[in-house]
């Protein structure tokens, strides 16, 4: 791993536990070796993923997101999947019109089978975090009372 | 006697025991509810008004004082159909009437929320002009300097909710921002706490807002809410395909979905 | 109480010495896209605003800000915990500039709510480290109602300092309290003799719309009236009103948790929301608007004079002028004292 530059990447990955939990399951018992920086948060289904989650990612320190679930037409549940889709499609535009990074959330899909691509998308998610930095402006913001900044402003 | 007042005796005389419309106040016009005959010479109609009618209609203390004549303009109209389509109005509860051409005609009862959408067909949003240099403001601007300008903007906001109160759509009756455990909106004004709020907001109004600007009205110190909503309305319309403003009879943009919805950023 | 005139160059000297000072400026500033004017800090003269009536929000946040630290907490090892307190050293010493008078007598509310009695430790020392330095109103519009509230365009209660602004581009100067005579001597020589202008000629003119005696003396049998559903019919429940007002002091305590460590907060809240009298039981007092728009009124005009001695409320309009709905808060006691 490349650590010229000290900063670490911080990761959250919200997956849904039937296709991308068991495919990143797979990827260590197939002793795949992949970076470390990834924290996972297991959902039933991403249909259950609520867009708040991914804000207080960022809120609590996060540099980065991955947000992970079954193919189109593999949902465990039929449809959360379908449900999921449509939710980020608008979030994402909103958050882009908020000017969010969203370079720094990576939607994907991983099945059961993907114990590979779980490593892939998790290593180039790392180096793509590391490129563009820690989170700071978004932090900085979420850590008004920490710096007694309302002191500073109205 | 205008029609306005002619259509709202005649409701009193009847099982109406209040016509909700409008009065002047002082500054424009603004909500009245009338109770006599006396009083219905006070009712104005105002299609350009900055508040939405809708909004009293799902307060629990006005339901349950029975059935109530409305005299609606465009806006609180397609606030009725839309809740009418969520379960939230009944219509029978109602009797919903119009002036036609922006209040110099004549009046239109409506029966229906068909009769609604009806009459809604050829009707424009609500003018989104005040929104459109503002849009071009934040196309120009690269991400980082957009993330600026919003800090800087819900660094204004106080929480005071008006926003909430004032819109048609936001009638739960335990709003997210009362729910503490867990606490998704935390409720002081802090501009990370602001903006997750809106955040909120206008995600759950996307698909279901009807571009009123009542929100936009409300705010007290001015953020472009207003913007917001309205531009999620219309981007997402185009993105899934309904019409904006248009109640849908099977279900939101957000709770229904297409097998083949088309996004580019999934990989 | 000392009368003095001070020219243009020296508004500028005395406004550029408070900031040498090391003081923190909070001053009517315009936004640039629409007409509000806000209270910001400011850095220089330049930024305040001119030819507006009033303000959005009132002064208040200068000394009761939206959200205040409580304490910190922070637990590192299990069974362990270090609190960290509010420090009265880190306010910095500040100046609310340009406020109006209906402003500085709602500090005196809010005074009586927050440090009479008991005296809170945060209120009382961000108002102890405040200077405050009121303008009197040459404009007034038809949501100002100070004179029915017994106060006035030119009123000096609760003010520091209060400038009255001449053609000249000076201001006649009244230097009211000692904290406004250490903030004169920052630049004392700016401060000339009386030149004899005199300052009524300068107010504007705000009718007295209602008798404030017959309104008390109204609502103290008016608890089960039906005026209070009239009155509140439009009313939306947003809570704009409470939060714009200069004398609103409901508060909420928050924690802001973060695992093992974190923060209590206190913040503005409202009468005017239906969760504000939830109980935990689930009953709630005041469940309909009415109740709380009977409870606003009668805590300002009625409750509030019999225990402090002083109203609730200074007639600002602030809350009529934010009001969604046009409640038009002077409309509506103009018509109890009918």
């Amino acid at each position: 791993m490349d650590n010229n530059n000290e900063f670490e990447p911080k990761i959250v990955a919200f997956v849904c536990n039937w296709c991308t939990y068991a495919g990143a399951d797979l990827t260590g018992t197939s002793r795949i070796k992949y970076a470390t920086n990834v924290k996972i948060v297991r959902f039933p289904c991403t249909g259950r993923i609520d867009f708040m989650l991914l804000l207080k990612a960022f809120a609590g320190g996060a540099d980065g997101i991955i947000i992970s679930g079954c193919h189109p037409n593999d949902c465990h549940y039929t449809s959360g999947n379908f449900h999921a889709r449509r939710r980020w499609i608008t979030f994402r535009h909103m958050l882009e019109i908020l000017g969010v990074d969203v370079r720094r959330i990576c939607f994907t899909w991983v099945s059961a089978a993907e114990g590979a691509k779980w490593a892939d998308v998790v290593n180039d998610n790392v180096a793509n975090i590391r490129k563009l930095g820690p989170y700071k402006e978004y932090t900085k913001v979420a850590q008004y009372f920490e710096k007694e900044a309302y002191n500073e402003q109205d | 006697m205008s029609k306005i007042e002619e259509k709202a005796v005649q409701m009193l005389g009847g099982d109406v025991k209040t016509v909700l419309g409008y009065e002047k106040g002082s500054k424009g016009t603004r909500p009245f509810f009338c109770h006599t005959t006396e009083d219905a010479a006070k009712l104005v109609y105002d299609e350009n008004a900055s508040t939405n009618l809708a909004a009293y209609l799902v307060k629990q203390e006005i339901k349950d004082e029975g059935k109530i004549g409305v005299c609606a303009n465009t806006i609180t109209l397609r606030a009725i159909a839309q809740l009418a389509s969520e379960n939230q109005i009944d219509m029978n509860s109602l009797a919903l009437f119009t002036v036609l051409d922006e209040g110099k005609g004549d009046v239109k009862d409506f029966a229906s929320v068909d009769d609604i959408n009806a009459y809604l067909a050829d009707k424009p949003l609500p003018d989104s002009e005040k929104y459109d240099n503002l849009d071009k403001k934040l196309e120009a601007m690269t991400s980082e300097e957009r993330w600026t300008f919003w800090v800087n903007e819900f660094s204004r906001c106080i929480k005071c909710y008006a926003c909430r109160a004032a819109c048609p759509l936001c009638y739960c009756t335990r709003c997210i921002t009362d729910v503490n455990r867990p606490q998704w909106i935390n409720p002081w004004p802090s501009p990370m706490a602001n903006m997750e709020w809106q955040v909120n907001r206008v995600m759950h109004m996307t698909g279901r807002c009807i571009g009123c600007g009542a929100c936009q009205n409300a705010c007290p110190v001015g953020i472009p809410i207003g913007y917001l909503s309205r531009k999620m309305l219309v981007d997402m319309s185009k993105e899934f395909g309904y019409i904006p403003g248009q109640a849908m009879k099977d279900g939101n943009s957000l709770s229904t979905f297409k097998p083949d919805d088309q996004e580019n950023f999934i990989h | 109480m000392e009368k003095r005139y001070i020219n243009k160059e020296g508004l500028s000297k005395w406004f550029s010495s408070i900031l040498n000072a090391g003081k923190r400026v909070y001053a009517p500033v315009r936004y640039e896209k629409d007409e509000k004017v806000d209270f910001r800090q400011v850095l220089s003269l330049d930024e305040v605003a001119d030819d507006y009536v009033q303000t959005t929000m009132s002064a208040k946040a200068a000394i009761f800000p939206r959200a205040e630290v409580l304490f910190k907490y922070k637990s590192e090892h299990k069974g362990e915990m270090t609190l960290e307190d509010f420090n009265p050293d880190n306010v910095p010493e500040t100046v609310v500039w340009k406020m109006r008078p209906c402003d500085a007598a709602g500090f005196i509310s809010l005074t009586d709510i927050l440090n009479t009695g008991y005296e809170d430790l945060l209120y009382k020392t961000h108002l102890d480290k405040t200077t405050l330095v009121s303008f009197s109103c040459a404009k007034a519009d038809d949501f100002c109602f100070c004179t029915s509230v017994q106060g006035g365009p030119g009123e000096t209660r609760g003010s520091d300092i209060q400038l009255t602004m001449l053609p000249d581009g000076g201001a006649i100067a009244e230097i009211i309290t000692e904290k406004g005579e250490a903030l004169m001597k920052l630049s004392e020589d700016a401060f000339l003799l009386d030149n004899g202008e005199d300052k009524a000629k300068y107010l504007a003119d705000v009718p007295v719309y209602f008798d404030i005696e017959t309104l008390q003396g109204k609502l103290k049998d008016a608890f089960n009236s039906d005026i209070w559903k009239e009155q509140s019919e439009r009313c939306l429940g947003c809570g704009a009103c409470a939060y714009v007002c200069p004398t609103c002091a409901c508060f909420s305590i928050e924690e802001d948790p973060h695992g093992t460590q974190g923060a209590r907060l206190r913040c503005w809240d409202s009468c005017g929301f239906k969760m504000f009298t939830q109980h935990t039981s689930g009953h709630n007092p005041r469940a309909k608007q009415s109740q709380r728009w009977r409870q606003r009124i009668l805590h300002k005009f009625s409750y509030m004079p019999d225990r402090v001695k002083d109203f609730g409320c200074t007639g600002c309009g602030r809350c009529s002028r934010a009001c969604p709905a046009d409640m038009n808060i002077r409309e509506h006691l103009s018509s109890i004292v009918k």
